[in-house]
């Protein structure tokens, strides 16, 4: 593996509740190279608070600890407020879920992905126009020319999520963390945008968190594969190797499925043993 | 084919807006679904699937076409004896319960509608069919967890002893470990109560375990219909079909590059 672009040791993400602190992420550790990181883990098992972390977005409530979060060698927990901005988008860039959330319902799209190349490269008005219409191309929207006057409201949730990655990726970050970035696609429509992202990992270098609650999915693209069960990754293997999965967890989850190539009776109910909490 | 079919849809057109702005979400879609049969739905979003779903249990009452269901011709004004026969669970079980209503009052409330008696035990029995027990009744939707919430909608749709039952997306917005349970309850009451199923997903996992044919849908139009055994061994003609069952195994780079060279007009979704 290429030497390491972030590392995360013992990250622990904790919220105040009624008795006391609860943990949402409890001691994680892992790297990033030039690679594909799938985090899979089911809602609630801290995979993204563990996304949000990174970049120092988790609410403002939430108390993040950790050994140490460096990117190139660089703390960016202890990296003050306008250092983050300039890292932020610009060197780690992060995909949302939800492009009805994360696009700004008054102002065009094309726009929108503009202003995310302007910022981090003032002045040229025009050229940012360029580089927007040409990284809506590269998403797969047909007509780039015109999608770009449109507003998020007039644009189908499929799309709207193409416009979040194209924003995401012209800035060209090193680092993307991507947090169900296909959810919102067709099976076709994702597997088109995920080889833009494959060629970016394999052609420029980028270093890949791909936060998903697909294991078929991240067992098919990712390089490595984390395993996320209540705040803590229980199991780590290579995406090949998903399928001899040793911990039960996730062997309950492969279980689980339904899949097309192997049809059972019954789908097996996955029944979950205290002993993970803490194992 | 001797019996005569549970649901009928004939030449079914769904459109909405008017003039320029007007698209036809459902164009010409003609199946056939034979009692006790599960039949399935698949496209990706915006295909029109859930449409002929709204257009069948009378959520929406504007189409062209034919729908029989159970030998009875729909109007757009129907019986509530109709009603009964046809009941709906919805896809995100976070916006299809009320969430002030108790689960008593949810359950309570079709039962209201349809005048039935004996309210009490059909609760009761509700819930043990679903798997929830007794101790749920007086519960908020917002005590419950997603699956949880899943079955109250199952619950409240069981309560009538319906004929048929739509399924939309009944499992999307749950976790995996979480969907095979509500699966598993689904094949349950089915297999129990001779139900015919109408089940609508993106996802051709859910789809190939729950039913024996599907029908796949791109823009408002069905492609083909096939038995699921044809689906698992591959043999679809259609580009499209061969497209959805490749990708919903997962990603390969390949695949890409042999879609393009196959067909490449069906390059650039919208």
């Amino acid at each position: 593996m290429s030497d390491p672009i972030l590392a995360v040791e013992n990250l622990t993400v904790r919220f105040p509740g009624p008795h006391g602190p609860v943990a949402a992420v409890r001691g994680v550790s892992f790297t990033l190279g030039r690679e594909r990181v799938g985090i899979v883990g089911e809602s609630g098992s801290g995979k993204s608070m563990t996304g949000r972390s990174i970049l120092r977005i988790a609410p403002r409530t939430a108390e993040v600890r950790a050994t140490r979060i460096a990117f190139h060698g660089e703390d960016l927990l202890a990296a003050s407020e306008k250092r983050m901005r300039a890292i932020r988008g610009r060197r780690i860039s992060m995909i949302l879920q939800d492009p009805r959330f994360s696009l700004n319902p008054v102002m065009r799209v094309g726009d929108q992905v503009a202003e995310s190349f302007r910022v981090h490269h003032p002045g040229r008005r025009a050229q940012a126009r360029d580089r927007a219409l040409d990284m809506l191309s590269q998403v797969r929207i047909r007509e780039p020319k015109r999608v770009y006057d449109l507003y998020p409201h007039e644009v189908s949730g499929g799309m709207g999520q193409r416009i979040m990655i194209a924003m995401m990726l012209v800035p060209e970050p090193e680092v993307l963390i991507a947090d169900e970035p296909t959810s919102a696609l067709d099976v076709t429509v994702r597997t088109q945008v995920l080889a833009i992202l494959d060629d970016l990992v394999t052609q420029r270098g980028l270093g890949l968190v791909f936060v998903s609650h697909d294991l078929n999915l991240v067992a098919t693209f990712c390089d490595r594969v984390l395993v996320m069960y209540a705040g803590r990754i229980v199991e780590e293997c290579r995406a090949a190797d998903l399928a001899r999965a040793a911990h039960p967890y996730t062997r309950g989850l492969l279980a689980a499925m339904p899949r097309l190539d192997a049809p059972r009776e019954r789908l097996a109910v996955l029944q979950r043993d205290p002993a993970w909490l803490t194992a | 084919m001797s019996a005569t079919p549970e649901i009928a849809v004939r030449n079914l057109r769904v459109s909405f807006g008017a003039g320029e702005a007007r698209v036809a979400a459902v164009d010409d879609v003609s199946f056939e679904v034979m009692p006790g049969e599960s039949h399935g739905l698949v496209g990706e979003s915006g295909c029109g699937k859930s449409t002929i779903l709204r257009a069948i249990c009378g959520l929406n009452a504007r189409w062209d076409g034919a729908i029989f269901v159970a030998g009875e011709k729909l109007a757009p004004r129907r019986s509530l004896a109709l009603h009964r026969k046809v009941q709906m669970v919805f896809q995100d079980p976070y916006a299809s319960l009320h969430p002030r209503h108790t689960v008593d009052t949810i359950l309570h409330e079709p039962l209201a509608i349809h005048r039935l008696g004996d309210v009490n035990r059909r609760i009761n029995d509700a819930l043990d069919q679903v798997g929830l027990g007794r101790a749920f009744r007086f519960r908020f939707p917002h005590q419950l967890s997603g699956g949880q919430r899943q079955r109250v909608a199952i619950a409240r749709a069981i309560i009538l002893e319906p004929r048929i039952l739509l399924l939309d997306e009944p499992t999307s917005a749950l976790d995996v470990s979480i969907q095979a349970e509500v699966l598993n309850l689904l094949a349950d009451l089915r297999r129990e109560r001779g139900l015919t199923c109408l089940l609508v997903s993106h996802d051709l996992g859910v789809v190939a375990h729950m039913c024996e044919r599907v029908g796949v849908m791109r823009s408002g139009r069905l492609l083909k219909e096939t038995r699921v055994d044809a689906l698992r061994a591959g043999a679809v003609a259609h580009e499209y079909t061969r497209r959805f069952i490749e990708a919903s195994a997962g990603y390969d780079r390949a695949m890409v590059h042999a879609w393009a060279a196959r067909d490449p007009q069906m390059e650039n979704p919208t």
